[in-house]
């Protein structure tokens, strides 16, 4: 059966590079947009990578920043410096 | 600082919140922690506890407050641009209403619920997770006071929430939720709250709803919705790890978890019959169906959780199936309910019109033109003849969910499901085998239950009659009740849009 990881962030002008990011750096990742959000989803694991955040954002991005736009997500959660992932993989 | 290796984030949440319990001396550690043991659940070793969100205090702080500034810039914008005249329809602010007197006070008690979890757990990361949900808790409050309060000046039924709260009929369906949760121990409540309601059910609540306010207009209310959510991730997340923690601490928790996660599911489902038909009937535009809610939000994020937690041995809850099938029911049942009984609850009603009716047949293709299309006309044409249907009889309430007798048999939305059980000598009435089962478990507990309707029989809510109980809700009968339409909330949204029209003309 699938285990879609997932998170949910706003759609405002902070959270796009983020958006951006997720899009470029998890192949097959399935987009639902909502009226002011949208949800990400990809089969077992989704990461948000701060380096790839920075090159669109253009300055460095503290990776907890994401509270600030996050609204949900789904996967067992592990957050670094670097990165922050969600996953059903163990 | 050169030459000093700066710490990851893991290793400075080490230095940040570990070790600073200490075990008590003046008084025993099982006196100091007197409610973490009664439950039966077995802890060998609170330091396993993982965070997984490393949040430090004064990260906490300042992220908070930044989304307080962002929250707090829309909420002026809002009221300096009169965003109120600027919403979908009128009918929306009927939904805010509900959401006021039904939802805003359980945050409330989800503060003081995580309050007094966070000072009962022995296990000090536990504890400071709990905190900090008490002070997020607290917020969503204060913020969605503030944010309606805006509302509050145009519209009617919003001025009482706190008194309604606790008097309403139908608002002791969440008052009495979490009066449950808050009346267990630490364990269950960590249970009921954190992992069954906020992980498995919220999200129906805070995204596809609030992307509905902001649909329909509302910038004010997407916007502390989607602040509380981002509490909510680090919620979420707090439910899961201790689900987890108290399957991986002793083989003897499983049976104990299971039971509550059984019972929780079932309260949470019920519960949340009153967002379905919020999103199915109430808001103007709509963003999905309730069925679609369900679908994304618990059939496949709830089944990859429960896949996930099958490693510990966990089952899906108990009701999961028939929950489902319900999802293609219950918003109309609710809503139908709701029709009826118009004169009695402090929002506004109304009748579906020809377009939102195929908007039904077409979201609920199994069962909305077979069952619930054909009432609705028959009360249409009832109401064109001049003879609008009220139901003026005191309704049966499920002992445990406290909903009225309305819901259907498993299979057969032709039927009625009661079930009853007796005990010391009465008869309990139930809506369900879920209700029932819950019950049975503890029934000391819920014969305790405050049930409206029985309350205005024995005398304790302002007289025998309609129009004294409505006095003691302090509901004011013909403004904040009945159909939209000739509503004084219709009439003043009539007035800003001729207001519109003649500004353009
Ligand atoms: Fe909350
Ligand atoms: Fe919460
Ligand atoms: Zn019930």
């Amino acid at each position: 059966m699938s285990q879609l990881a997932s998170i949910t962030l706003m759609q405002n002008d902070d959270a796009r590079p983020v958006i951006d990011s997720i899009i470029a750096d998890n192949p097959g990742v399935k987009i639902l947009t909502m009226p002011g959000a949208i949800k990400l989803d990809c089969e077992g694991k989704i990461t948000v990578n701060r380096a790839s955040v920075e090159e669109r954002l253009g300055r460095p991005w503290n990776l907890q920043e994401l509270h600030l736009v996050l609204i949900s997500m789904a996967g067992n959660l592990d957050e670094d410096d670097d990165y922050f992932t969600l996953s059903w993989r163990h | 600082m050169s030459g000093t290796k700066k710490l990851g984030l893991r290793q400075r949440y080490e230095h940040m919140t570990r070790g600073l319990d200490w075990e008590t001396t003046y008084q025993p550690m099982d006196k100091v922690f007197p409610y973490d043991q009664f439950e039966g659940i077995k802890i060998k070793d609170w330091s396993a506890w993982e965070d997984p969100f490393r949040l430090t205090m004064d990260a906490y702080w300042k992220f908070q407050a930044e989304k307080e500034r962002k929250l707090y810039a829309v909420l002026d914008s809002f009221a300096q641009n009169n965003g109120q005249t600027g919403i979908s329809d009128a009918r929306y602010a009927n939904v805010l209403k509900l959401f006021l007197t039904g939802v805003s006070p359980l945050e409330y008690a989800a503060h003081r619920g995580f309050a007094f979890t966070g000072r009962h757990l022995r296990g000090s990361g536990t504890r400071v997770a709990c905190q900090m949900q008490s002070i997020d808790e607290l917020r969503h409050v204060q913020t969605q006071i503030h944010t309606i309060s805006h509302f509050n000046k145009y519209f009617d039924g919003l001025s009482e929430f706190p008194h309604m709260h606790d008097r309403v009929w139908y608002l002791s369906v969440p008052k009495s939720f979490f009066d449950d949760a808050r009346t267990a121990g630490p364990f269950e409540f960590m249970i009921a709250v954190g992992f069954s309601f906020e992980y498995v059910l919220t999200n129906l609540l805070f995204v596809p709803f609030m992307s509905g306010a902001a649909y329909n207009g509302d910038m004010s209310t997407v916007t502390f919705g989607f602040s509380a959510q981002s509490d909510e991730s680090r919620h979420m997340t707090l439910g899961i790890e201790v689900i987890k923690f108290l399957l991986e601490q002793h083989p003897d928790n499983l049976p104990i978890v299971q039971k509550w996660v059984d019972k929780w599911f079932w309260r949470g489902h019920r519960l949340l019959g009153i967002v379905a038909m919020m999103m199915d009937y109430m808001l103007p535009k709509k963003v999905m169906s309730w069925k679609e809610a369900w679908d994304i939000y618990f059939t496949e994020a709830g089944g990859a959780l429960f896949q996930d937690l099958a490693r510990y041995g966990l089952k899906m809850p108990k009701g999961a199936e028939i929950a489902t099938a319900e999802a293609e029911h219950i918003s109309h049942q609710n809503w139908c309910t709701f029709y009826q009984y118009t004169h009695a609850a402090p929002f506004h009603t109304w009748m579906p019109d020809n377009e939102h009716l195929d908007w039904l047949s077409e979201k609920y293709p199994n069962t909305f033109d077979k069952y619930y299309r054909p009432r609705w006309e028959q009360w249409a044409k009832m109401d064109k003849e001049g003879k609008r249907f009220y139901n003026g009889a005191l309704v049966q309430l499920c002992q445990t969910c406290q909903i009225p007798m309305v819901y259907t048999e498993p299979g057969d939305p032709n039927t009625i499901c009661f079930r009853e059980t007796q005990h010391g000598g009465q008869r309990y009435h139930f809506c369900s085998d879920g209700c029932k089962d819950i019950f049975d478990n503890e029934p000391e507990k819920y014969i305790q239950a405050w049930m409206p309707v029985q309350q205005i029989f024995q005398g304790n809510c302002g007289g025998p009659t309609v129009p004294d109980v409505l006095n003691w809700y302090n509901l004011k009968f013909g403004v904040d009740n009945m159909d939209y339409a000739g509503s004084p909330d219709e009439a003043l949204w009539n007035e800003w849009h001729a207001d519109k029209v003649k500004a353009a003309s």
